[in-house]
């Protein structure tokens, strides 16, 4: 006997670059910088200062990209961290290790500004008119005020580009219609074997005796759409970096 | 007025001679002529867990009510399966307590606490599934891999035996199985690097009269099924209770995965006895014959599931079988006199392998890097109890519907008592970060959905091996089942329902919301001529009977 983690076939497949995203090359250059310049302090895997864990995306301080370029090429005063003279397109390498989680074959996408990320969020994305946050907006679709505890800037910036692709059967809509007639549309919350509790457009808690329902449909298309196209790639790297703020 | 005193003293030497009725192997032997008591683990030594009692049938189930309960001070799967013997039920609680209580009304007569080393280690919850019984003498395994044995009439330590080192990751989890003069019990550890062994102990001493080790060493018959040093860390944990036939005088164990668990090329040859029954001269320990299920196995197919043994016809030949639905996917049918393979048919998606040799050996199929096996390491069924049915000749199991696993192999080094295991199988599901079903129920809600994997009791023809009905769950079920001569299978699942449902068609009877899940087997006895029904949901004994 032995327990398990999840993990899906889509993860598997190879990582495809999309705009907004770090290459390759910058990734594997970063490697090796981070090895050279980096590790001695930060540890091989990153987390040997006090509250930071690089691949993890803790920092003290930093939240955006441009954050980390400017701890890299500053220092901070009163710490241990100096300030490196490196280009910037070096000093993107790095910030692109990082982002991939150390890892070399991973991949990394930009994280931009989060106050401008939550304006478009608010504003152009129309994602708070689904979405709640910290007790604001319909609770529609799922709940992201810990997203950012939940979901790395990869998976974030997948679930922006192609929200069906990953989305988690839990929160696949449902189209239900009762023998009386009724038809109610909503998202999952729980189901076993003759009930299923859910929460409906109107969000009210509803829980059903499958005897009761005539047809349960459940979809695998997202009512998310994609922002493929809708958000510039340096949108996406900001609304990413305000979602990655929400840590509950 | 002295006519009654003379009743009244006969009805007490009847109640006196009743209670002073010792257990013995030989009424183990005779325990379907005495279906008011479940003298051991299974029921009886074929272990179908059937019971002959039918006072509950398929007519009146429907009135069940809850008679008593009873709850466990700690949390977790409960998986004890309890005894009843004349009135009185013992049952162990996590992690290794033993009570006593009244089986009418669940009221405790007293509770044995053992305390576990520091040092014990255990890969998969503080689990124990019961105790034995011979004479007055109740004998327990536990975690940091001894033997007590205590008095049944007041829950005194009478002795405490180490079988296994707790510190190389030795435990006991399973109920011990009496055979004659001896307590027989198995050691877990698949997950540490053990060498398993079967052991036979004096009940008056604990001392150890035989082993039986699970992995041969040097000279030993199947030592050539290991190459180099690998058989010292090889695994064969023996963690369920086996069966015995006394007519062939041969008591049958299932055997736990080979170590390390996911890396079959780091351990190359078939490693005998992993993954396989074994069948022992319960005098000696002696191994009369094998069958391995799954040879060089790297999915972690345990195969400790409870070897059942039916007389059944199979292809119009009176037969002594053993019936075996395995954590691999397949339901077998195998000669219990000698080991030789019957009949073997998938019960779930099975991609492992494609089919068998004729001597029963499967065509292995490994699948490639990155894709699903099937079925999942948590396998199409697991350790808990199927049943089978004289009365229906069906086989019950609970199983594990399209679910798979990826395995990621990582060859491991051996430091005593440490996991020793490889880096481990991904469950496959349809996006990422989706939660898998895992060992035992995390919370009451199914987040997983049936996109990863849901629940069944199927109904198998053992004759034939094909599916006679299946009873669908939304979520996966680890429940053990009993069958009944009142023509109903009792079970239930991780979803928090106990069932009764039709043994012939599957047709759901009786359902109760109990609102925890419902892992161990269930049993069923009589007190005062009266039928009762015991399972376990979550971390509360329940007991059923018919509404009065």
């Amino acid at each position: 006997m032995w327990c398990i983690t999840a993990l899906s076939l889509a993860a598997q497949q190879s990582p495809q670059e999309h705009p907004g995203q770090y290459s390759q090359s910058d990734i594997e250059a970063g490697s090796r910088l981070f090895s050279s310049q980096c590790q001695a302090c930060h540890g091989p895997t990153g987390d040997q200062v006090t509250g930071i864990d690089l691949r993890r995306g803790q920092f003290r301080r930093s939240t955006s990209d441009e954050d980390l370029a400017k701890v890299i090429t500053t220092g901070v005063a009163g710490t241990a961290m100096p300030p490196f003279s490196l280009q910037a397109a070096e000093v993107n390498t790095v910030i692109a290790f990082i982002r991939a989680g150390f890892d070399p074959a991973g991949t990394a996408v930009k994280v931009g500004n989060a106050a401008r990320g939550r304006q478009l969020f608010e504003g152009k994305g129309t994602c708070g008119t689904c979405h709640r946050v910290n007790g604001v907006g319909p609770r529609v679709a799922p709940d992201l005020s810990d997203i950012g505890a939940a979901r790395t800037p990869t998976a974030l910036q997948r679930a922006l580009l192609e929200p069906s692709a990953v989305m988690m059967p839990i929160n696949r809509p449902v189209r239900i219609v009762m023998k009386d007639g009724r038809t109610l549309t909503g998202r999952r919350f729980n189901e076993d074997t003759f009930t299923v509790q859910l929460i409906d457009q109107q969000e009210h808690l509803l829980s059903l005796e499958k005897k009761d329902i005539r047809s349960l449909d459940v979809q695998t298309a997202s009512p998310m759409p994609s922002f493929n196209g809708k958000l510039t790639a340096d949108e996406m790297s900001d609304v990413i970096a305000y979602l990655i703020t929400l840590k509950g | 007025m002295r006519k009654y005193a003379a009743i009244a003293v006969a009805a007490l030497l009847a109640s006196f001679t009743l209670h002073a009725q010792q257990v013995t192997s030989e009424r183990i032997v005779r325990a379907a002529e005495e279906p008011g008591n479940w003298l051991t683990y299974s029921g009886g030594y074929f272990s179908q867990r059937y019971s002959a009692l039918k006072q509950i049938d398929a007519a009146n189930v429907k009135n069940l009510e809850v008679k008593w309960m009873l709850p466990n001070q700690v949390f977790g799967a409960w998986q004890s399966s309890p005894l009843v013997v004349d009135g009185i039920m013992y049952l162990t609680m996590r992690p290794n307590d033993i009570v006593a209580v009244d089986a009418k009304n669940g009221r405790v007569f007293w509770q044995y606490r053992y305390t576990n080393s520091q040092d014990q280690r255990v890969c998969c919850g503080s689990n124990n599934r019961g105790v034995a019984m011979l004479g007055d003498t109740l004998f327990m395994g536990t975690l940091d891999g001894h033997l007590v044995a205590v008095d049944a009439k007041n829950g005194h330590l009478l002795w405490n035996q180490e079988v296994g080192d707790p510190k190389l990751g030795y435990s006991i989890t399973l109920a011990p199985l009496v055979v004659k003069d001896k307590v027989i019990v198995g050691v877990g550890g698949g997950e540490y690097g053990i060498r398993g062994y079967i052991t036979a102990h004096d009940p008056k001493t604990g001392k150890e009269l035989w082993r039986q080790y699970t992995v041969p060493g040097p000279g030993e018959k199947g030592f050539d099924t290991w190459s180099s040093e690998h058989w010292k860390t090889g695994g064969g944990s023996v963690w369920v209770t086996g069966s015995y036939d006394p007519a062939l005088n041969l008591t049958y164990w299932g055997v736990g995965n080979p170590g390390p668990d996911w890396t079959p090329g780091q351990r190359p040859g078939d490693n005998l006895y992993t993954d396989s029954v074994i069948a022992l001269n319960p005098d000696t320990g002696e191994i009369k014959w094998h069958y391995q299920f799954t040879p060089n196995d790297g999915y972690d197919y345990d195969s400790v599931q409870v070897p059942v043994l039916a007389d059944i016809d199979v292809n119009g030949t009176p037969t002594k079988a053993m019936l075996w639905a395995n954590r691999n996917g397949n339901f077998y049918v195998l000669d219990r006199a000698t080991g030789k393979f019957l009949l073997g048919k998938p019960f779930v998606k099975v991609n492992w392998m494609s089919g068998f040799e004729p001597n029963g050996r499967p065509i292995q199929t490994p699948q490639p890097a990155g894709l699903p096996t099937y079925p999942g390491n948590q396998g199409g069924t697991n350790w808990f109890s199927p049943s089978f049915s004289p009365r229906t000749g069906l086989f019950y199991l609970s199983a594990w519907v399209d679910y798979a696993s990826i395995y990621r192999r990582q060859e491991v080094q051996y430091v005593p008592g440490r996991t020793f295991a490889g880096l481990g199988p991904l469950t496959l599901t349809p996006v990422p970060n989706v939660p898998g079903p895992g060992i035992g129920r995390r919370s009451p809600i199914n987040n997983w959905t049936d996109a990863v994997a849901n629940g069944a009791v199927i109904a198998i023809d053992p004759k034939t091996g094909a599916e006679k009905w299946r009873f669908k769950q939304y979520d996966v079920t680890e429940s053990g089942n009993l069958s009944t001569a009142g023509d109903v299978l009792f079970t239930g699942g991780r979803e928090g329902y106990f069932y009764a449902l039709d043994a012939r068609t599957g047709a759901m009877l009786y359902r109760l919301i109990v609102g925890g899940q419902v892992v161990n087997g269930p049993i069923t006895y009589l007190v005062d001529n009266k039928q009762y029904v015991t399972f376990i949901s979550g971390n509360t004994m329940v007991t059923l009977g018919l509404r009065e």
